[in-house]
């Protein structure tokens, strides 16, 4: 019942060796035919703990986690929870134990009222009615406990994507969780909900919860965790007190030699490349406004980069300026040159080039081959296409593999489907699809969204070099570092609203934070 | 279990899927055959002489391969661009009708002009009934299967109106039949005596055609684009309503060409039995070749011989005739699951 009173002198107690830990794994080995997804990994969670498990994407973090909740069966190793052996277990099995996830991408309903997402899955079939007053007064006391406040009779779709987090977490505590895994839980937030966030989640540890996060960011890891675990290609290569580790350790450690994202250096912008004027967006269904009077420029030689909680416009913005969207009101100038009706195919060959935000669904044609993928954006050009019209195989081939060389796609070969490669692969291949003939504009949307570090700093170099051969860059970005690292100029978009530029230089995310939060905006709510 | 993409599919794995598919199909259908008590043996050697035994009965089942070519291709692109095209029977009676307004005396050309006259009218026809599909697609994201498979009810009964009305042939005593192509308009025979007719050579022309439109031109790679990940493609510029406005028109163009040389070539008029289901059988046919141009040449004429087999093997051993059928399902659906297989690894 009470779940975070399991132990309540625990919170006293320092979590060093001397106490037994609740979760322990140890020699944990998983092959994938010849490919060791872990290896040997061993690791103990003690209660009231929280501990950060970094890695590159591929790292085995995955993997370990689906051993734990018995989605895998590991070859060899064991795992202990509270004292006893977890082995041949399901997921059910794990959630009885006490062990609890909440995923990145929320699994509510959001029709249902947070109280019966909460009670969904959890009662009998059997019994004949559902027994909401009392799972509201146990979900009442356990808001208290864990000092939570969500109200619990509001639908799920009018939370905030911070109140649905902790819709989540309340779901695993009503479980009677005890260890609370968070993949990547900062991913949706604004700065200041990520500050809520750490302090809940301090405040759910110090009363015995142990938490293991999964995030790829490093300083939020510093700022959150007592202990990081690192792993690299299926093994652990890190295991430390936080309080002894640096940023720039810790991204050695990840990627397994020493890596610095670039930064920009200042220069002067050239002219106006971009421009949007007074354009206004009504949704097709319900005419609601969702892009109001925008106006934004965007200069050769420099990076813009757009802040904002995602949900704020930025997705709309981004299918005008590729053409995907003609705007209700207002006027789109490319090179000067107002366009009346963008298509995409208009804006490629006005030198407009766009990286989408989800690579897998806009960016690739997953089942189609590296070589075919390069070729989408310009059908019929020459020299691939002999006449504009017969496709040349064997040229496109070989200029197929030119680029993979160039820009460093790992690969086979080109024939491979782009599905198979990793998600740094694929947008590198993306690209090289872009850059490679040039372009004056490119529209970079989550450009790095679920990279590693190492393949983040190779996609920040292509995007400085294009700016600094003068391609003016829209870049954005939920990631306020590199927002901030990479930005000439910033604006913030909230409720479809886009505030005033601001210079990137000497911003902080403070302030980007406030303004994330609509605090520019007068007609905001 | 999942499934995971293969890096590659090696060339004998994606033979190994309709072979495969075959003998499954054999092997059910030798299970029905000991069922009616008669020996496998015998079935199946009735079977394939009636198939394939003799100058005739090869004649026969070419020209029965070549109406479900010309449908084949028509499922083929349609899917390929994912646009899922259930109305080829509807389009072929469209081909048909026009064939038989434009080739019964509305003018009088000789057979140079008159043939390819009746393909293009049967063509454009055929692929005007896929407008209004395209159009409620496109604009309204109303389900094309839908449409196209309700449009088929609808033609049917505009032909059934036609031939017991206006274009009822006044010697017909009285049966629902226009009255024949005039003899420039018809297809001349293959093989002197035999029902096999020029429209053989529309279809292989259609099939290499096609082949070389998807493998080689703009369009084809759109269409694959578009078929593959749609989202993607209109990301890259590729415009999916013009392309799939070609792809319709192309599909319902074949679907109708494969009306035209039935009634030009095979029947000489039309009436409401032109086709015993070319239309729905022309998707199984598209399966079992994945789709590809070439290969529905080859599918085709292994789903005609079945059923052409299939009728002499009943009238010599007894057992039901419709074992074709059975056999022409059972092959698609193993086809499907070989491919899924040849494409895919099962994980544990």
């Amino acid at each position: 019942m009470e779940s975070l009173s399991v132990n309540p002198a625990s919170a006293d107690i320092a979590s060093g060796d001397s106490v037994a830990p609740i979760l322990s794994i140890s020699g944990i080995t998983k092959r994938f035919g010849s490919l060791a997804a872990n290896q040997n990994i061993s690791l103990s969670l003690h209660t009231g703990e929280i501990v950060a498990l970094l890695g590159e994407n591929g790292a085995g973090k995955t993997t370990l986690m689906n051993i734990l909740f018995g989605h895998y069966r590991a070859d060899s190793g064991t795992i202990e929870a509270f004292g006893e052996p977890l082995e041949q277990h399901s997921p059910e099995d794990a959630l009885k134990r006490g062990i609890g996830m909440v995923h990145q991408h929320f699994t509510l309903a959001d029709n249902l009222s947070v109280l019966d997402n909460i009670m969904l899955g959890t009662e009998s079939l059997w019994q004949p009615f559902s027994r909401r007053s009392v799972a509201r007064k146990r979900l009442q006391q356990i808001m208290q406990d864990a000092g939570l406040n969500v109200n619990i009779d509001s639908p799920v779709r009018d939370l905030t994507v911070g109140e649905r987090q902790r819709v989540e977490i309340l779901k695993a505590l009503y479980r009677n969780v005890r260890i609370l895994i968070l993949d990547e839980p900062t991913a949706v937030l604004t700065p200041q909900e990520v500050d809520d966030l750490f302090v809940l989640l301090r405040s759910m540890a110090s009363r015995g919860l142990a938490i293991i996060i999964i995030s790829h960011k490093l300083h939020e890891v510093l700022a959150i965790s007592d202990r990081v675990v690192v792993l690299r290609g299926g093994e652990v290569v890190g295991n430390a007190e936080t309080a002894t580790v640096d940023r720039n350790q810790l991204a050695e450690m990840i990627v397994g030699r020493a890596v610095e994202r670039p930064c920009v250096e200042a220069r002067p912008a050239g002219e106006e490349i971009l421009a949007l004027r007074a354009v206004t967006v009504r949704d097709r269904a319900t005419h609601r406004i969702i892009l109001s009077n925008i106006d934004l420029q965007v200069r050769s030689h420099e990076i813009v980069g757009v802040a904002g909680v995602s949900g704020n416009g930025q997705a709309v913005l981004a299918s005008v300026l590729s053409g995907l969207c003609t705007p209700d009101e207002g006027e789109f100038l490319l090179q000067g040159e107002t366009l009346k009706k963008p298509s995409p195919r208009l804006l490629t060959s006005k030198g407009l080039a766009r990286i989408p935000e989800d690579r897998h669904t806009d960016g690739v044609v997953s089942e189609m081959s590296l070589w075919e993928n390069l070729l989408l954006d310009e059908l019929g050009q020459e020299p691939v296409w002999r006449m504009g019209m017969v496709l040349d195989r064997r040229t496109a081939r070989q200029q197929a593999c030119q680029l993979i060389d160039e820009y460093d796609v790992r690969c086979h070969n080109e024939e491979q489907p782009v599905g198979l490669l990793s998600g740094g692969n694929m947008q590198k291949l993306i690209l090289a699809r872009n850059l490679a003939r040039d372009p004056d504009v490119i529209l970079a949307n989550q450009p790095t969204r679920g990279l590693d570090e190492g393949a983040i700093a190779t996609v920040h170099s292509l995007l400085i070099d294009a700016r600094n051969r003068g391609a003016g860059i829209l870049l954005i970005t939920e990631d306020l570092d590199e927002l901030l690292r990479l930005s000439d100029r910033v604006v913030v978009m909230h409720d479809g609203h886009m505030s005033e530029s601001l210079p990137g230089a000497g911003l902080t995310p403070r302030e980007l934070g406030l303004r994330m939060s609509g605090a520019f905006d007068n007609n905001a709510t | 279990m999942r499934l995971e993409l293969r890096e590659s599919v090696p060339w004998w794995l994606s033979l190994a899927a309709p072979i495969m598919a075959i003998a499954l199909s054999l092997l059910l259908a030798s299970l029905l055959i000991i069922w009616a008590g008669e020996s496998i043996i015998d079935a199946f050697r009735m079977m394939a002489i009636g198939a394939f035994g003799s100058t005739f009965a090869l004649t026969e089942t070419l020209s029965r391969a070549i109406p479900l070519t010309l449908t084949g291709l028509a499922a083929a692109i349609a899917f390929r661009a994912r646009f899922y095209n259930i109305g080829a029977e509807g389009q072929l009676y469209c081909g048909a009708l026009a064939a038989t307004l434009v080739g019964t005396g509305l003018m009088d050309l000789n057979a140079f002009w008159m043939i390819p006259l009746l393909f293009v009218a049967g063509a454009l026809a055929g692929g005007c009934a896929l407008l209004l599909p395209w159009y409620l697609k496109t604009r309204l994201s109303v389900d094309e299967v839908v449409t196209t498979l309700l449009l088929n009810f609808v033609i049917l009964l505009l032909v059934s109106y036609a031939l017991e009305g206006p274009l009822r042939d006044p010697m017909s005593m009285g049966w629902p039949q226009a009255a024949p192509i005039i003899d420039a308009g018809v297809l001349p025979a293959l093989v002197p005596r035999t029902r096999l007719h020029a429209g053989l050579y529309v279809a292989l022309a259609a099939a290499i055609v096609l082949w070389l439109l998807l493998r080689f031109s703009v369009f084809g790679f759109s269409v694959k684009a578009l078929g593959l990940n749609s989202n993607a493609a209109r990301h890259a510029g590729i415009p999916a309503t013009r392309t799939l406005f070609w792809v319709a028109m192309l599909s319902g163009a074949l679907a109708g060409a494969a009306g035209v040389s039935e009634v030009a070539g095979l029947k000489g008029y039309l009436t409401l039995d032109l086709s015993p289901g070319f239309g729905y059988t022309g998707i199984a046919v598209a399966m079992l070749a994945n789709l590809h141009p070439l290969g529905v040449v080859l599918s085709a004429t292994f789903l005609a011989g079945i059923s052409v087999g299939a009728d002499s093997m009943g009238r010599a051993l007894g057992v039901p005739s419709y074992i074709a059928d059975i056999m022409v399902a059972s092959a698609v659906l193993s086809v499907l699951i070989g491919l899924m297989l040849s494409r895919y690894r099962v994980r544990r």
